[in-house]
């Protein structure tokens, strides 16, 4: 494990990050763009746990802090998807195009 | 004395209860007003006899501390006053009482109270100001409390248009009362009368300042008084009801423009140019407002130029530092013109038509009306023994010794013409056949006819309160105690009272001759082209609509065209350009949460950029 060096996981990170963006930024459908962003959040855990590892002064916090991250995406993830529901059953559509309900 | 402030103030209560109370009272809010103004006339009369053995009563108090001036409010009781409190009450209750029989049925009975409550107030009020401050808000109520009274029949397009004239016209003239007074104060630094006075016999004013104030205050009299070039609104004022026409044409509002005067007589003495002024005006107005006289066929417009021409008369007594003489025609004609405009709204309430053309023959049904309007055309003609007699012969004593020959001419002339269409109207209306049917013509009821009693009574006798037979004790008492006011009684030829009678006597003739035993031709003026001229009252209404008129709806067309272009395209540009940024920006809103993040990442990109370009520095 300490012979791969922190770049490597930043730009794990990093590559993640951006696939997770461009996902939240050009999928249609909803249950893709809230995936994409789970992937963002992972992205963050990562660098998190990277710089636990490798920062300046190395402790245990950024561990524990993705843990929590980790735990509040969870939740975030189970209220998603309820709202989802909700406006599917409104809509019948997943469709992220046709939620412009805050338009003008 | 030291309470006759309360004097003005029955008859504003008078307006303020019928205002808020006098839907409940009906007709019966006649009874209030009549109860209030009585009571105005009462303590007007205690006033005027304590005033009779007291010195002049003044008493003020601080209104407004403006640096180092202060202006002050109060009132005055001095000779002039008490007697135009007297005059004013009087006739105001007087008219008061006739209303109630005259303006019976009417709808907005107790309105007109509270109108004629307003007005009288504000009249009161002005002639017992001791300041031309005071003075101007009170001259300016009272043209207000005339707006609303002649207007009152405001259904009625000539009403609306005649309301409207007449407070404009007067505004005209209110606007030279206002210079003069704002430049009096500059000069002087108050707006005390007897400051003004103290300061002018002192010398401490410039000459040509006091003949420019003079005539600018002068100015505010013409329109009020209905002088010559303003003096179109006063007949159409006729508009109003007849009860109106007494007090606004007899004793009070025009009146008020002679008052001034009057009052501010030390000044205008002290300046020749401005009575000369002021001599001239009344003359020609007396003159040409008895010529358009002549041949009007509206018993009240013909009322309402001899009203004209009689202020003429008391202008040019005044001018001619003829003091008494003004103020005592003043006292006369408020009594017999008030008398004649309530007959003739008699003749108007029994006949219903002010044409005098359609008239006649009215002496036998109207047995009360038809000698009491006798009593005041032999008083405002000048025949011997009635009032204007009197007053009259002092304003001619005072024309010829204020040196001025023409306006003396001009004056008798104008006195001519005053008996000779006063009789006109008296033969036209009361003798002869009736020229159109008249079906149930009735004599007023009481309640008419006693006011027009008391009147008559003092159309007789109120001259004889200062004559060259019996003593001149007006006229002393006048003037006791102030010399700038002149003598209380001038000397003049014995042939001047001979002259006025027969000229008075010669009009009369002609009008019986004329209309009376009809031996001469009705169209006695020959050429009808003088005759036009004077129906049409010299064409000055159509001169003034042709020019004045013109040139300012000119001018506000102008104006319009620059508020609908300019000031309303900047407006409509302003928001034009407001709204079209709101649309913008509402199209940046299309709801596509995707969009929203995507600028906000490609901001966010953009800013590291520059970050790291700068390399943290900005």
């Amino acid at each position: 494990m300490s012979g791969v060096p922190a770049s490597a996981f930043l730009s794990l990170a990093l590559i993640l990050f951006c696939i997770g963006l461009y996902g939240a930024l050009t999928k249609r459908n909803t249950v893709i763009v809230l995936v994409s962003i789970e992937l963002m959040l992972n992205a963050v855990n990562i660098n998190l746990v990277t710089f636990s590892k490798y920062g300046m002064m190395p402790n245990i916090t950024g561990q524990v802090f993705a843990l929590f991250a980790m735990s509040v995406a969870a939740a975030e993830a189970a209220v998603g998807l309820a709202i989802l529901f909700a406006l599917y059953r409104n809509k019948k559509s997943v469709n992220i195009d046709e939620m412009d309900a805050m338009k003008n | 004395m030291e309470n006759a402030w309360i004097i003005p103030l029955f008859p504003l209560l008078s307006f303020l209860f019928l205002l808020l109370f006098g839907k409940r009272f009906k007709e019966s809010s006649a009874y209030v007003g009549m109860l209030l103004t009585f009571a105005s006339l009462v303590y007007s009369l205690l006033v005027l006899f304590e005033r009779f053995s007291s010195p002049t009563y003044k008493q003020e108090g601080v209104w407004l501390t403006i640096g180092d001036v202060q202006l002050t409010a109060g009132f005055e009781v001095n000779q002039l006053n008490a007697l135009m409190l007297v005059i004013v009450s009087l006739v105001s209750f007087l008219v008061h009482t006739y209303s109630k029989g005259y303006m019976h049925g009417e709808e907005r009975f107790p309105v007109f109270y509270a109108y004629l409550g307003l007005f009288t107030f504000a009249m009161l009020g002005l002639v017992l100001s001791p300041n031309l401050l005071q003075t101007y808000f009170f001259w300016e109520l009272v043209g207000v409390g005339s707006f609303l009274l002649i207007g009152f029949y405001f259904y009625k397009d000539e009403a609306k248009a005649a309301a409207k004239k007449a407070f404009i016209m007067t505004r005209i003239g209110d606007v030279g009362l206002l210079i003069g007074m704002i430049l009096l104060f500059w000069q002087v630094g108050s707006f005390e009368y007897d400051a003004i006075f103290a300061a002018v016999a002192a010398g401490e004013v410039a000459q040509g300042m006091i003949t420019l104030t003079a005539i600018l205050i002068f100015i505010g009299a013409v329109g009020k008084s209905g002088q010559f070039p303003l003096h179109t609104w006063l007949p159409d004022a006729m508009e109003g009801p007849t009860p109106v026409s007494a007090l606004i044409h007899a004793a009070t509002m025009v009146a008020a423009g002679v008052y001034l005067v009057a009052a501010l007589f030390p000044l205008f003495t002290a300046s020749d140019v401005a009575l000369t002024t002021i001599a001239v005006i009344g003359a020609i107005t007396a003159i040409f407002a008895a010529s358009i006289g002549l041949v009007q066929t509206d018993i009240k417009r013909v009322l309402a130029y001899s009203t004209v021409s009689q202020l003429g008369y008391m202008m040019l007594a005044l001018g001619s530092a003829g003091y008494v003489a003004g103020v005592f025609h003043l006292m006369t004609h408020a009594f017999f013109k008030a008398l004649l405009f309530l007959a003739a709204g008699s003749v108007i309430h029994a006949v219903h038509t002010q044409n005098i053309e359609e008239m006649g023959g009215l002496w036998k049904k109207l047995r009360v009306t038809g000698p009491l309007f006798l009593i005041g055309t032999l008083a405002i003609s000048g025949v011997p023994l009635f009032s204007g007699f009197f007053s009259k012969d002092e304003i001619l004593i005072a024309a010829w010794e204020g040196g001025h020959p023409i306006l003396f001419l001009l004056a008798v002339i104008a006195a001519f013409f005053t008996a000779f269409y006063m009789f006109r109207l008296f033969f036209m209306v009361f003798t002869g056949k009736s020229r159109s049917e008249m079906k149930n013509v009735h004599e007023s009821p009481s309640l008419m006819t006693l006011p027009m009693i008391v009147l008559a009574v003092l159309a007789v006798v109120s001259g004889y309160v200062n004559t060259p037979w019996f003593g001149t004790f007006l006229g002393d008492w006048l003037v006791e105690g102030n010399e700038a006011l002149g003598h209380g009684h001038v000397e003049g030829p014995a042939w001047i009272m001979i002259v006025a009678t027969v000229v008075s006597l010669a009009g009369i003739y002609l009008s019986w001759l004329i209309y009376g035993k009809k031996s001469l031709s009705r169209n006695w003026l020959g050429a009808q082209t003088l005759y036009k001229v004077l129906y049409n009252k010299y064409y000055i209404d159509e001169f003034y609509s042709m020019t004045i008129v013109k040139v300012t709806k000119g001018f506000s067309h102008f104006l319009r065209y620059i508020d609908t272009y300019l000031v309303e395209g900047i407006v409509l540009g302003v928001t034009a350009f407001v709204q079209t940024l709101g649309r913008l920006g509402a199209k940046l809103q299309t709801g596509q949460v995707q969009t929203y993040s995507a600028v906000a990442f490609i901001g966010l990109a953009i800013l590291m950029v520059i970050f790291a370009l700068t390399g943290g520095y900005l």
